[in-house]
């Protein structure tokens, strides 16, 4: 390269305030090649790209540096103003003179000043010797997996399908639903659950792009962005389901019984359920834990009432492998286990429940049939005690977070109660009301003045057992006295947790979690469903806790980023990636097992390594391990990277000569 | 085996009941305690403000002749307990203030001494087992509620001693010495004890909570690791029976002096005159004197 121009951004005040723009514009105009440098407020902007744009047209440039931020905030805005000129965007390269200079330089301008230059220099000896590469294609697999059947995978699940792309959509339970299928009316406008998720169910299984895997779980995530291979397992049913007619009879007359998750432990479960309670339309398994069969194989009445004959005690799990481009994770949450709160009675007392439990007493194909019973005698209650933020926004010993649903759902829970048991008196132990979204407030403010629901603001204490009470304990704190009441039952808004297992799914996917396991996005507000792993999104509460409405939102924009990349016809990817020089490889392996993406492997016919470049996400782990330095990264070759260091170096043996 | 032992004051005046069954029982299930030379008050309360390094001075003298003596050390007070133990806590996670306390008291200790309450004794050292084989007279599972109070558990970040919320090494012990243990809800709260001077109608009232609800649970005897709630809900009955007509009372019982009742040790050892509540009634009609 001989006619090199450089562009040194003020970055507002940000650079210019601490190197001496003008000073290092000038210097670099006198460094080798260079045949125009300038200097200008915001390189970036409109104006300041088109000062580059004349500069290539009217001086014939044949490489660029431009002087100003960090690389991953501009080098792609600046390439592609040097591809629209016709050059080869990987002749453009930044000189960073913001973070690694002025940023850490304030107020010593004349080393900043020095130093900028340095860097300008360098960057223009490693410029020298790029090569022009050519963008790589790659095939793209327009087949998203959605990981978790609740509303979040759902909705993801049925945008994806409706623009026409297929789905694979896996649920850990028998059948689809998630915590949706367990609720009664839904804030703030009091829609029954069932009526939101009902023809969303439909609408899946009539949809031909949708394949729905219930009762499998994601075993292995292997490959990238564009090409995961994926190997799902479907657990042992133990019932043909091809067979299967749903007709219900097994369900009735097996003779073992165990408390049903699905309805919070309020009633039991056979131990051949399904997953679709009461409507019966799904198509059951067999619980291995509580089968007797398959504990001991002294019994076989499911078999023998099967008029279909689908009973399959000997079946096996199978393993499916699928190839996807995107994958959607959508693992749901579970609530704070009652069990670990001491001061509540550790999950004993058999009318203190969670709000789960409660949504499956309000709900019509609940355990009650809608009745309000309390769990210990089937009594009607009517002091009935709501305990909000149990174990949410308590950093010293549960959660730090606010779970974000429970002040709502309370708030709806007292008020249904209220209306189904006029003579009854909700009362809410509070913290704060939060009522952030639309017509929440509305809904708090009309169940408060209505139906005279009595908010305490304190926390409670303790809660036992006192008689067929139970006794709590709180503080009134607007008051500032003790509050002590007898309840019929109590109702504990437990916080939002990630579902259980999500540190495994986590992992298998590559895709990290913060310290509480709810998924991490790339960035809070540029990237928010998108995990930093590329091609993994993230919708509902396995992300953070957070309500229906901006559930479904949320898996709606992760079917329309996959939407959009799905929409290239390839995937274009930077060939800024490892290569191998075969002259020099002895084949030694080392870079096979320490690249974290599985790019590199043996090419046995030759015996030396090769690059899988689709992986390769130029980490450079290998390069480093490679012990005869036959490892090359494009655009960053050991010759390149050398001569920047000697560059900076003579240049600061300069300054310190001169200083 | 061999513990070194800190009574603490009251245990060598008011709570002679709860030192001497619980020395003898010692005896009587092999160990010895081996009461610490030229030992002081423990100070009673452990300083709620950060810089009361003033107060901290006797538990970590106490500490600190203790390391002269041996590695650990055992007391049946629940106070002295948990201001020894707190302090010992205190001295061995921090740096800035272990350096004061031993400019202060003259003495160089690290917080090396391991501080255990005798009912740890029980369970750890000698086993609840082992106990069962030893006994030598049948409570017949008499009914007895276990009051921890507050000082054994609480905070429990520092104590480390049980559930602070459901303990159970009072009911496993009781269960040990074939008594029914009595779950009552107040088995973990304060008796008051701190008030009983200045507000004494506040402590009455936590006392009368605390045993309405043992009687009501079906409680004959409530037991106490502590003289203090040992003073509390026993002394005070007699307020109580002033203020709430038809109170029954009941008798409140040392647990070192159920064990050594268990034990098959001499009643007048366990010196059961001095719980203000006579149990022998209680005792004798169970033909258990």
């Amino acid at each position: 390269m001989k006619k090199i121009g450089v562009f040194i951004c003020h970055c507002g005040i940000n650079i210019a305030g601490t190197v001496d723009v003008k000073a290092v514009s000038r210097e670099t105009g006198e460094m080798e090649d260079v045949v125009h440098s300038e200097d200008y407020i915001y390189m970036c902007s409109d104006p300041g790209q088109l000062l580059i744009h004349n500069a290539i047209r009217e001086k014939g440039l044949d490489g660029v540096v431009v002087a100003c931020c960090s690389p991953t905030m501009h080098e792609a805005t600046f390439r592609k103003a040097v591809e629209s000129e016709g050059l080869n965007p990987y002749v453009c390269e930044i000189a960073n003179i913001r973070e690694q200079c002025s940023w850490v330089h304030q107020g010593d301008k004349e080393r900043a000043t020095s130093k900028a230059g340095e860097i300008i220099r360098s960057v223009l000896e490693k410029l020298r010797q790029n090569e022009a590469l050519e963008t790589l294609t790659m095939p793209l697999t327009k087949r998203a997996l959605v990981i978790g059947g609740g509303i979040a995978g759902i909705t993801a699940s049925i945008d994806l399908a409706d623009s026409g792309y297929e789905v694979i959509l896996v649920e850990r339970q028998p059948s689809i639903g998630g915590r949706l299928d367990q609720l009664s009316l839904t804030f703030p406008h009091l829609d029954d659950a069932r009526c939101i998720l009902g023809p969303k169910k439909a609408e899946i299984a009539n949809n031909p792009k949708i394949r729905v895997m219930p009762y499998c779980e994601v075993e292995e995530v292997k490959g990238f962005i564009g090409n995961f291979d994926v190997r799902i397992r479907r657990k042992p049913t133990y019932v043909d389901w091809d067979k299967c007619t749903a007709c219900g009879v097994c369900l009735e007359k097996c003779p073992v019984e165990s408390l049903s998750d699905f309805e919070r432990g309020l009633t039991t479960r056979k131990a051949i359920y399904t997953g679709a309670l009461s409507e019966n339309s799904g198509k059951p398994v067999i619980d291995p834990i509580h089968c007797r069969h398959l504990v001991d194989g002294t019994c076989t009445i499911c078999q023998e009432v099967c008029p279909e004959g689908a009973i399959r005690y000997d079946q096996g799990e199978e393993l499916l492998e699928e190839r996807v481009g995107a994958i959607v994770v959508a693992t749901g949450y579970d609530l704070f286990p009652m069990e670990k709160i001491g001061e509540y009675g550790y999950g004993r007392i058999p009318d203190v429940i969670d709000g789960l439990a409660f949504e499956r007493m309000l709900s019509p194909s609940g355990p009650t049939g809608g009745e309000i019973r309390r769990p210990s005698d089937g009594r009607i209650p009517r002091e009935v005690v709501f305990i909000q933020c149990v174990a949410s926004r308590d950093p010293e010993r549960y959660m730090p977070y606010c779970s974000r649903v429970c002040c709502m759902y309370t708030a709806k829970q007292a008020k249904l109660l209220k209306q189904k048991i006029p003579n009854s008196q909700p009362y809410i132990f509070f913290m704060d009301v939060r009522t952030d979204s639309k017509g929440y407030e509305e809904f708090l403010q009309g169940a408060i003045e209505e139906e005279e629901l009595i908010y305490l603001r304190g926390r409670v204490a303790r809660v036992f057992q006192e008689g067929d009470k139970v006794r709590v304990w709180g503080e009134d704190t607007l008051t500032n006295r003790k509050v002590e009441l007898d309840a019929d039952m109590v109702v504990l808004a437990t916080a939002v947790v990630p579902s259980e297992g999500i540190k495994d799914i986590a992992a298998r996917l590559r895709a990290t979690a913060d310290k509480h396991g709810f998924l991490t996005e790339a960035h809070i507000k540029l990237y928010p469903v998108e995990s930093p792993t590329k091609g993994i999104f993230l919708a509902g509460c396995g992300q953070g806790p957070k309500d229906i409405t901006d559930t479904v939102a949320q898996a709606s924009a992760t079917a329309s980023k996959i939407q959009s990349l799905f929409s290239q016809d390839a995937l274009l990817q930077d060939p800024l990636v490892a290569f191998v020089d075969p002259e020099i490889c002895s084949g030694c392996g080392i870079c096979v097992q320490v690249c974290p993406y599985e790019a590199r492997e043996m090419d046995e016919y030759r015996g030396i390594s090769k690059v899988h470049e689709a992986l390769c996400q130029g980490c450079g782990a290998c390069i480093a391990a490679c012990p005869n330095n036959a490892c090359e990264l494009r655009n960053s070759k050991a010759v390149q990277v050398f001569g920047m260091m000697e560059t900076f170096a003579e240049g600061a043996e300069g300054s310190l000569a001169d200083g | 085996m061999e513990f070194l032992y800190f009574p603490g004051c009251t245990l060598y005046t008011k709570a002679q009941n709860l030192d001497e069954a619980g020395r003898a029982c010692a005896k009587a299930l092999g160990f010895e305690l081996k009461e610490l030379s030229n030992w002081t008050c423990c100070g009673a309360t452990f300083p709620l403000a950060k810089d009361n390094i003033m107060a901290l001075a006797p538990p970590a003298r106490i500490l600190a002749r203790a390391k002269e003596e041996g590695s650990a050390l055992t007391t049946l007070c629940s106070v002295c307990f948990n201001v020894i133990k707190r302090t010992n806590e205190l001295i061995k996670g921090d740096e800035e203030k272990r350096e004061k306390i031993n400019t202060f008291i003259e003495m160089d200790y690290q917080g090396d001494v391991q501080v255990i309450h005798y009912l740890e004794i029980l369970k750890r050292e000698v086993g609840f087992d082992t106990i069962k084989g030893a006994l030598k007279r049948d409570l017949q599972e008499m009914r007895v509620a276990p009051f921890y109070g507050c000082m054994l558990l609480r905070p429990s970040e520092e104590m480390e001693f049980d559930d602070k919320e459901a303990p159970t090494i009072f009911e496993e012990f009781l269960g040990a010495i074939n008594c029914e243990p009595v779950d009552f809800p107040y088995k973990i709260e304060c008796c008051g004890a701190f008030q009983s001077v200045g507000a004494p109608e506040v402590a009455t009232e936590c006392a009368y909570a605390i045993l309405n609800s043992a009687i009501r649970n079906g409680a004959e005897a409530v037991t106490t690791t502590c003289p203090l709630c040992q003073f509390n809900i026993d002394n005070m009955q007699r307020e109580i029976r002033q203020k709430y007509n038809g109170f029954p009372g009941i008798p409140i019982i040392y647990f070192t002096q159920l064990l050594g009742l268990a034990l098959g040790l001499p009643v007048e050892k366990l010196e059961f005159h001095r719980n203000d509540v006579d149990p022998r009634p209680l005792l004798e009609k169970r033909g258990l004197l």
